[in-house]
């Protein structure tokens, strides 16, 4: 750039002799140099604006043509950065504790049909009968002929169908993918598993979902896509369960009972280890549910936590247990039985009106009194007795990990009428209705050493270690009476002793009530044994409900539990505790007698 | 001086577009090969699903119950009895046998014949 001086001598000498303002000058030149300086500026300026403003719009047209394209195109699966392990969008599948397969699933089709691609209609509808018998061929082509555009055919097809129908050939007729929830296993757990169905179905996919059982109850967590590769552990053992099932069953027949159930519990976990409810069913063919009729009628009743009954005599430990643990009583305490024993108006009678005379706690039972446990609940005072019972979790709902479990609240006496009639009834199991998991996990706290359990259906890492509820020695003394009731003279569960498993425990039979009200059956009844072994350090619980039972081979029918309920029970731990690995322990043999040498005299 | 620069930055440009052309096709080769392997990975997932399937289903108890008595005269499987397994210390092994007694010192008779 040139500069021009400001006071350019030649203008300056010309100026001075014409008289005027050299300055002047000077203002001049100054005011062109600021000028040329602010073009220039301005120049520079623009042309910045004009290239960050091109870069801005190349920017923002970027951006824009990717979200545009990202808009139109067809979603990819990153290819480069794909997880290691590919992500399974199918159910997650249900183990027992040991890892075998209870529930998982299948790739199949199904079959629908678009009506207005079909080439022979009424040819494709005879084709389709002659694979599937159950559909029907006047239905069929009344859909195929009609206006409709889609219709499903089949939910399940195997592929032996699915390449039958492939061979008609007509390109209306396609196969959607399916998966299919199987139950491996059968009728096993049966009541556990429950079943599934289709949700919302579409042509290239449908989700499963539960109906019932763990599968319902556990649904959102086995539908999570986050959960496939993680299958969901029962607590169930295939094994034990497999036998649990075929013992109770073999029974329920041989004491022609309606129906029965077990319960196998952990008594330091509250793992349920089996669970059978009978009759039973098949949960890859669900049958509907019964619409009319006594629901308990129904396969799909599950017994062991929706049969809401008395359960009568197991109860009474309740009561011994509690009066130990105020000091009121202890083992040896002798109480006089005799009647007549009246409370409330009402006459409380003994098992075929029998009299035990004045006998001790640890007799009552053994004997199985019912004025004896009424007078210790009158001792114990009605108070005293809801708050213990509530405690072992008797008198709420019961919090088990299936669905029916919902259904499950114990039938107590109305707010405001537990008086001293309804304590003395509960003390014996009457008047009070619960579910045989309820007395599971009664029976649970006794068998530990006095600790609260709640029953579960997951398999646990550890002991759970629940809320005292009695003492330590209370527990082991009511322990050993319940030992006395299957091993004493003349205890009611004679027949219950497995060799080697010291089995304790206790009967209950109660008359079943009419369903529409008014008294009990005379001839019907619910007859139920609960157990735990080893008396002394006890494992398990067992608890076996059977639903109308007679035993027949004695001169009139027996339906009390020692007859009925007490030998399938002592069959099932003989049969299930070999498969739980417990070593039977044998009882010292004899010490060897002194015997004499011999002399000669 | 220049010009030599000018084909440098040109041979330079040609061998870095070849470089560019062979890595493309390299990435899509791979990418390719992802994708067959995902398949491949995918369709043995399922073939798993079905063999585990088919395992639970041949090793269902029920079966399982039903072989070994088809089989009894073979095998002769019985269900396992509390009697069948125990601890070893509750073994009663025979007793050592004793040495012969030689020399044998009468200590007392204790009317032994009278008591028996």
């Amino acid at each position: 750039m040139i500069r021009t001086p400001l006071r350019p001598l030649a203008r300056i000498l010309s100026a001075r002799e014409n008289g005027e303002n050299p300055d002047a000058i000077e203002h001049q030149n100054r005011r062109l140099r600021h000028e040329q300086i602010r073009d220039h500026d301005r120049n520079r300026a623009e042309g910045r604006l004009l290239v960050l403003g091109v870069f801005f719009f190349c920017a923002f047209v970027v951006v824009g043509a990717r979200m545009g394209l990202l808009a139109v195109s067809d979603p990819v699966e990153p290819r480069a950065q794909a997880p290691g392990s590919i992500i399974a969008n199918t159910r997650a599948d249900i183990v027992d504790r040991n890892g075998n397969i209870l529930a998982t699933n299948l790739d199949t089709h199904a079959l629908y049909a678009q009506p207005h691609h079909m080439v022979d209609r009424e040819g494709a509808a005879k084709a389709l009968v002659k694979i599937f018998p159950d559909l029907k061929e006047d239905r069929l082509i009344k859909d195929f002929t009609g206006k409709r555009k889609f219709l499903w055919v089949k939910k399940k097809i195997s592929p032996e169908q699915m390449q039958a129908v492939h061979d008609i050939g007509d390109p209306g007729l396609l196969f959607a993918p399916r998966d299919m929830r199987l139950y491996p296993n059968g009728k096993l757990a049966a009541h556990i598993m429950g079943g599934s169905s289709f949700g919302r179905e579409g042509v290239h996919a449908a989700e499963v979902i539960g109906v019932a059982g763990a599968e319902k109850y556990f649904d959102t967590y086995l539908r999570d896509p986050a959960n496939a590769g993680k299958p969901l552990e029962l607590s169930l053992d295939l094994s034990v369960q497999a036998a649990s099932e075929r013992v109770l069953d073999g029974g329920m027949k041989l004491m022609n009972a309606k129906g029965a159930t077990s319960i196998l519990m952990d008594v330091h976990t509250g793992e349920v280890i089996s669970v059978v409810s009978l009759p039973s069913f098949d949960p890859n063919d669900r049958p509907h549910a019964a619409i009319a009729g006594d629901p308990s009628d129904s396969p799909l009743f599950n017994r062991s936590v929706q049969g809401v009954y008395e359960l009568g005599s197991t109860f009474k430990i309740f009561a011994v247990a509690q009066a130990m643990e105020l000091g009121l009583v202890n083992a040896d305490t002798m109480i006089n039985t005799a009647g007549p024993m009246r409370v409330g108006g009402h006459l409380i009678g003994e098992f075929q009106n029998k009299n035990y005379g004045t006998i001790s706690v640890s007799q009552i039972i053994e004997k199985s009194s019912n004025r004896g446990t009424g007078k210790l609940a009158l001792l114990i005072g009605k108070e005293r007795q809801q708050e213990f019972l509530r405690s072992l979790g008797l008198f709420d709902k019961l919090d088990f990990e299936i669905i029916e479990a919902s259904g499950s609240t114990p039938l107590l006496p109305p707010k405001g009428k537990y008086g001293d009639l309804s304590a003395v009834t509960i003390s014996y199991g009457h008047g009070i209705s619960t579910t045989a998991m309820h007395l599971a996990a009664g029976y649970g706290a006794i068998a530990n050493g006095g600790r609260m359990v709640k029953p579960t259906l997951l398999k646990q890492t550890g002991p759970v270690i629940g809320a005292r509820v009695m003492r330590e020695d209370v527990a082991a003394a009511a322990r050993r009476m319940l030992r006395d009731v299957v091993a004493g003279d003349d205890g009611t569960a004679s027949f219950g002793d497995v060799e080697g498993y010291f089995v304790a425990g206790k009967t209950g039979t109660a008359d079943k009530p009419k369903a529409r009200g008014g008294g009990y059956y005379t001839d019907k009844t619910i007859t139920t044994f609960a157990a735990m072994f080893p008396a002394e350090n006890p494992q398990y619980v067992l608890i076996v409900t059977l639903d109308e039972p007679s035993e027949n081979s004695g001169d009139k029918p027996r339906r009390t539990a020692g007859w009925t309920a007490v030998p399938i029970a002592a069959e099932m731990i003989r049969r299930v505790a070999p498969l739980l690995g417990m070593r039977p322990t044998i009882e010292p043999a004899e010490v060897a007698g002194i015997t004499l040498t011999s002399s000669n005299n | 001086m220049k010009s030599v620069i000018y084909v440098l930055t040109a041979l330079g440009v040609i061998g870095l577009a070849f470089w560019a052309y062979r890595e493309n096709y390299a990435t899509q080769a791979v990418l390719n090969n992802t994708d067959r392997l995902h398949a491949e990975i995918r369709d043995a997932h399922s073939r798993l699903a079905v063999l585990r399937a088919e395992w639970a289903y041949q090793n269902r108890p029920d079966r399982l119950r039903d072989l070994a008595e088809l089989n009894f005269e073979r095998l002769q499987l019985l269900a396992l009895n509390p009697d069948q397994f125990g601890a070893v210390d509750e073994i009663q092994y025979p007793a050592p046998e004793l040495l012969p007694i030689t020399n044998s010192v009468d200590v007392s008779t204790m009317n032994a014949e009278n008591d028996l």
